[in-house]
């Protein structure tokens, strides 16, 4: 019989979930106006893009506020410990029936590998897009806020790798989602907060 | 009781008046005159000066300086008067009198055709009288009736008794009652301004493609301002006029206007006919980002989509080099297309027409600077451009302005690389569209222009930019944003700008979807050999 582990909080799974379909959105609309595909078209992509950008800086407000209250953001705290084998397993172990090198508990609910992922988005790929986001939301503001020599294309650039970058990211996180004990595991973890530990 | 009596007693009796009187009134005003708009304080019909009969255009002239003493010195320093414009910034000297276009070319030798627009009477050849008081025509601006008409071949003066022209033609053009004209006199119109403006280059809607009849009578769709349901500017609504002198030039536009919308009171040199001398520089009240795209983009950009909306189609290209071709019996060609537009003349050659035009767009800072009759010109595969347009992203002072393109190929002088001015109208053996000869036609057209013709002569494209400003569109028809954040959108030329969409980095995005395909393959990948490797285990556990 298998162990089952509280790892995921209402909060977390909520904030998780609206991040999710945020981001999503945040994608789908963010090609539109780059001019990728066309389903809103770039004038209504924006406006919804706008909404979306809004939604999930206010949403990250209350996350915000729920990791340091909750003491949570320890969580994100790197370390190299176990993260070589960690690498181990994703590239040869998994293959090979392997057991899983971490431990999940509620205080380490994330592999070191998972830290640093998360850590690297919060830390560059995030502030990039907000940066550039926030500038472009503004984008009239900058002649007053004293940055009017700012190239527009700095910004846009800057904000369209970013969102290479996160597209990357989610491409490789929904994968890795399966890479529990069993391909659901994971998923089903984060929707009912439970996960079974072996 | 008695109060109740005394109402329906009251009642009645308003009731009884009111039958009485009400058909009467009715009849009254059905027999009445219109009566005239309180928007003028004299009713020009009591003038005895206007009781009159008029036989000539100055007759009336001189009634109206009886009192209004100072109106003719006004109109003497204005260009409908001088059709001459020294331009401060480049000292080019300029006006109609004096430049060359690829529509009719020129005035010269040309006057008693072209001067039936111009504000005075009688010029029909280079020794007018400038000074002239009566010589000025207050009628052409003031006219009210609409039956005020100058006819081309007349110099400018208006046919008061019924007149065969051209002699020897059959075709009567009808004399027009000045009397009853100088009586009705008022406020300027769309249809005065029109009369010249709607019809510049020789017809309906031909030079400016963003003015012509259309707008005598605009819906909102076509003009919002003009619109005659509506707002129902006239031309002075917003070309207000100080001294007779009216606001407003293609010689030198003003591309951006940084004063912000006029203040009572304010002292203030600026056209006021410009979008923000009302509007300001902030109009957008929901969406401040248009605000910014305004400080580099002229209103007209988004708020005009098109030009030649009203039905009335706009003259594109006029080749030359065409004209001259005779039938089999050695008369003169006219063909036009489906729906009954000339394409083709003799006289004038081949044309193209459109109506719904999208203009071109070009960065625009006021400075206009001409191709002169005196300009040597070097023959080359680039058009020749007869204004051409100052502008740029980096000058400080440039806004984005659309322009229609007028391109053709016109007469020009290869010996001495100068453009000519051939005559061309008038009933004689010399003028081009009645005898097709361009040697003859040009020599004497540039002897009246004082320049010197070599003889020789060739043809040479040209072009010419007209900023475009009338045609404002309802704000629910201005152009959308993908108009320009595209990849070949309406902007697609304007160099010096970086615009979301159309500059796009493309190693961004060749890196980019490198990076997401590959995480792809990847996962896609390590998926398939985690499904293979636990088949294997699977396999060897059985």
């Amino acid at each position: 019989m298998a162990e089952r582990i509280y790892v995921f909080k209402r909060f977390e799974r909520f904030w998780h979930w609206s991040q999710a379909g945020l981001i999503m959105f945040l994608m789908l609309t963010a090609f539109d106006i780059h001019g990728t595909y066309t389903i809103f078209g770039f004038e209504k992509a924006v406006a919804y893009h706008t909404i979306a950008a809004w939604s999930l800086i206010g949403l990250w407000v209350f996350a915000i506020f729920w990791h340091f209250t909750t003491g949570e953001w320890k969580q994100y705290i790197p370390t190299t410990e176990k993260v070589v084998a960690m690498i181990h397993y994703y590239s040869v172990g998994i293959f090979r029936n392997e057991p899983h090198p971490f431990k999940l508990t509620q205080l380490r609910k994330h592999n070191p590998l998972q830290r640093l992922a998360y850590l690297g988005i919060m830390l560059c790929v995030g502030p990039l897009i907000w940066v550039t986001g926030g500038l472009y939301l503004f984008y009239d503001k900058w002649a007053a806020w004293g940055f009017g020599n700012l190239p527009l294309e700095w910004v846009a650039t800057g904000h369209t790798i970013g969102a290479f970058m996160m597209l990357a990211f989610l491409i490789a996180h929904v994968y890795l989602t399966t890479a529990g004990h069993t391909p659901m595991a994971h998923i089903k973890a984060m929707i009912t907060g439970w996960e079974e530990v072996e | 009781m008695r109060h109740s009596f005394t109402r329906a007693a009251l009642l009645l009796c308003s009731a009884g008046w009111l039958a009485a009187t009400g058909p009467a009134l009715a009849e009254e005003a059905k027999a009445e005159p219109k009566p005239l708009k309180l928007t003028t304080t004299a009713d020009h019909t009591k003038f005895k000066q206007l009781q009159k009969v008029f036989n000539s255009g100055p007759e009336v002239t001189k009634a109206c300086l009886e009192c209004h003493t100072e109106a003719a010195g006004q109109i003497h320093r204005t260009k409908h008067w001088k059709w001459e414009y020294l331009n401060p910034e480049t000292k080019q000297t300029l006006g109609k009198k004096t430049v060359v276009n690829n529509f009719c070319i020129s005035i010269a030798s040309n006057y008693a055709s072209c001067t039936s627009c111009h504000v005075g009477y009688g010029w029909k050849d280079a020794n007018f009288d400038f000074k002239s008081e009566e010589n000025v025509d207050c009628l052409a601006c003031h006219d009210t009736s609409g039956n005020y008409k100058k006819p081309p071949g007349f110099a400018g003066n208006p046919v008061v008794k019924d007149t065969e022209f051209p002699p020897g033609s059959g075709k009567i053009i009808k004399g027009i009652d000045l009397s009853k004209i100088a009586q009705k006199v008022g406020k300027t119109s769309r249809d005065t301004c029109g009369a010249c403006h709607f019809n510049g280059g020789g017809g309906d809607g031909v030079k400016h493609g963003d003015m012509d009849t259309s707008l005598a009578a605009p819906t909102k769709e076509l003009d919002v301002h003009m619109d005659a349901e509506g707002l129902d500017f006239t031309c002075g609504t917003c070309h207000s006029t100080s001294s007779h002198d009216v606001a407003g030039s293609r010689y030198t536009p003003t591309a951006q206007d940084k004063q912000g919308a006029r203040i009572r009171g304010k002292a203030d040199k600026g056209n006021p006919a410009t979008c923000v001398a009302c509007h300001g520089n902030g109009p957008h009240k929901k969406e401040a980002r248009l605000n910014q795209h305004a400080t580099r983009i002229a209103c007209q950009t988004c708020h005009i989509p098109a030009i030649a909306r009203g039905g009335i189609a706009t003259k594109m290209t006029w080749d030359w080099s065409t004209a001259g071709q005779r039938d089999a019996e050695g008369k003169h060609i006219v063909r036009k297309d489906a729906k009954g537009r000339i394409t083709y003349e003799s006289r004038k050659g081949d044309f193209t027409l459109a109506e719904n035009v999208k203009p071109e767009y070009v960065w625009v800072n006021g400075q206009v600077t001409y191709t002169l009759i005196t300009d040597k010109i070097d023959k080359s595969e680039q058009r020749t451009k007869i204004n051409t347009l100052g502008g740029s992203a980096t000058d400080g002072k440039s806004m984005i302005w659309p322009v229609k393109v007028f391109r053709g190929s016109q007469p020009y002088d290869p010996v001495n690389k100068t453009l000519v001015t051939p005559h061309t109208a008038g009933n004689d053996d010399t003028g081009y569209w009645k005898n097709l000869d361009w040697d003859k036609a040009i020599t004497v057209g540039m002897k009246d222009s004082g320049h010197p013709y070599s003889g020789k002569m060739e043809f040479l494209k040209t072009e010419m930019s007209w900023p475009i400003t009338h045609m404002v569109a309802p704000k629910e028809k201005a152009l959308g944003c993908v108009e320009c954040h595209s990849k070949d959108g309406r902007l697609a030329g304007i160099q010096g700008i970086y615009i979301p969409v159309r500059d796009n980095n493309k190693l961004v995005d060749t890196a980019g979807w490198a990076i997401v395909f590959l995480t792809l393959l990847g996962v896609f990948g390590h998926g398939a050999m985690r499904i293979v490797s636990s088949r294997k285990h699977q396999a060897k556990e059985n």
